[in-house]
């Protein structure tokens, strides 16, 4: 039971990371991919957080009558990931833009047996 | 949309409150959650909930696309200048203690003018990008 | 009880991906996405990082949704259903599923005080930060001061996505070809 109090929020995020890998791979529909991609970026943001945390402590803003404080480093460098995150769903959605264009479909199945 | 009376006022009522609060998150960044990132996105989005209410080509006539462009650009302008600056006056590249008299206060302007940039570059190409997936539709 | 809201918000998220995996209408799957943005969002809150969810639910629930479906319109299909079972890449998720878990397992547990990221720089930054730079920000004074380059980087790659995405999706080109194409079929027809 403690081991489960310990490693509930890893086991949650490596889930969610197998999920997005998951819908990554096995899905056909390249915007269904695009979306998979997007799920596998954010768990792997709360892989990162959910250790910084400290139960009691609060947000890494110095202010009188707070002692104790989550650790600040984690969250600069998701801040950075979720912008490049988003640069990257904004080029892949551009590309899926210009694939159906060309192709009709965005099936990947189809879009092969088309090439 | 535009037809619909209660989404133009709504509109009409909150964007003022967005694009002010976007202001408050961009220069309270140094005080609470905010930033540069936070503040142009948000400001990014006033202006795509006015072009989703009364049209895009009402939103283009209010943020013109060379406006949009050059706001782009711009952001990463002013934060590479921002280092230069730092070396005309004597330091390293992005050294913000040499930019004031006193080493503190040469870092809030540091900080001030690079989150400025960000929110500039951040906040044109959302704006750009939503101009481009919006008006590729209406366009075939 | 703080563990105990984090562990049910989730939980929640478990079960909005796994209903996100099955659906096949694409206008669904991108609500979902939204909803999951969401609860990542208030879980980001609940963990104390606070900068981290105004930029999530400004950027994940926000701009990402608006993306999708402004894209969705453009693209307007609905999932095909596979031709076979999806069992190897099953299979494959699974097994990187298991293998990190068991990594996981040397990972300190969950707010644990002791833990080494909470003993080597953090202090520093925590205690020095705002004396140095004058931020009590202390995410915002390392973001912009002490990780400089860092974000200046950020910021270029933004731009490029921005100049990538006007380069693929530019209009002008296309226009003198459209125009000859409807010339050449005005001629067939003729």
């Amino acid at each position: 039971m403690t081991v489960l109090a310990a490693h509930y929020s890893h086991w949650v995020a490596i889930f969610l990371i197998s999920a997005g890998m998951y819908i990554l791979i096995a899905r056909g529909n390249l915007l269904k991919k695009l979306i998979g991609l997007g799920i596998l970026q954010t768990s792997v943001y709360l892989l990162y957080i959910a250790p910084g945390k400290l139960i009691g402590g609060t947000a890494p803003i110095v202010a009188e009558g707070f002692t104790l404080y989550s650790n600040p480093l984690p969250h600069v460098l998701i801040l950075t990931a979720i912008v490049v995150g988003v640069a990257t769903l904004a080029l892949g959605l551009a590309l899926v833009v210009r694939i159906r264009e060309a192709y009709g479909t965005i099936e990947e199945d189809e879009i092969l047996e088309r090439d | 949309m535009k037809d619909d009376i209660i989404l133009r006022v709504v509109a009409k009522l909150t964007m003022p409150f967005m694009l002010v609060f976007a202001l408050y998150v961009q220069f309270h960044g140094d005080f609470g959650p905010g930033g540069g990132f936070q503040a142009g996105v948000i400001g990014a989005a006033a202006i795509v909930f006015y072009a989703l209410i009364f049209g895009l080509r009402a939103g283009q006539r209010l943020v013109p696309e060379a406006v949009v462009e050059a706001m782009l650009a711009a952001g990463v302008l002013v934060y590479a200048g921002v280092g230069f600056a730092g070396l005309a006056l004597g330091g390293a590249y992005l050294d913000y203690f040499v930019l004031d008299h006193d080493p503190v206060h040469g870092q809030h302007r540091g900080i001030f003018w690079v989150e400025a940039g960000v929110a500039l570059t951040v906040s044109g190409v959302m704006l750009k990008l939503f101009y481009m997936f919006a008006g590729r539709g209406s366009a075939e | 009880m703080e563990a105990l809201i984090i562990h049910v918000l989730l939980t929640a998220m478990v079960v909005v991906i796994v209903a996100l995996a099955l659906t096949r209408n694409l206008f669904s799957v991108v609500v979902l996405s939204g909803i999951y943005s969401f609860l990542m969002a208030t879980v980001l809150v609940a963990l104390d990082a606070v900068d981290v969810a105004m930029t999530e639910a400004a950027v994940g629930a926000g701009v990402s949704t608006v993306l999708l479906l402004g894209a969705l319109q453009l693209v307007a299909s609905r999932e095909a259903k596979p031709l076979h079972r999806p069992f190897l890449p099953l299979v494959v998720a699974i097994a990187v599923g298991g293998v990190l878990a068991y990594g996981s397992l040397g990972l300190p547990a969950f707010s644990d005080p002791q833990a080494p990221i909470h003993t080597h720089v953090a202090p520093r930054y925590l205690n020095d930060g705002p004396r140095e730079t004058g931020v009590p920000n202390v995410v915002t004074a390392v973001l912009a001061s002490y990780r400089g380059y860092d974000t200046l980087g950020e910021t270029v790659v933004v731009f490029t996505a921005g100049a990538g995405v006007i380069a693929l999706l530019r209009r002008r080109r296309k226009r003198p070809e459209e125009k000859q194409r409807k010339t050449d079929k005005e001629e067939k027809k003729a």
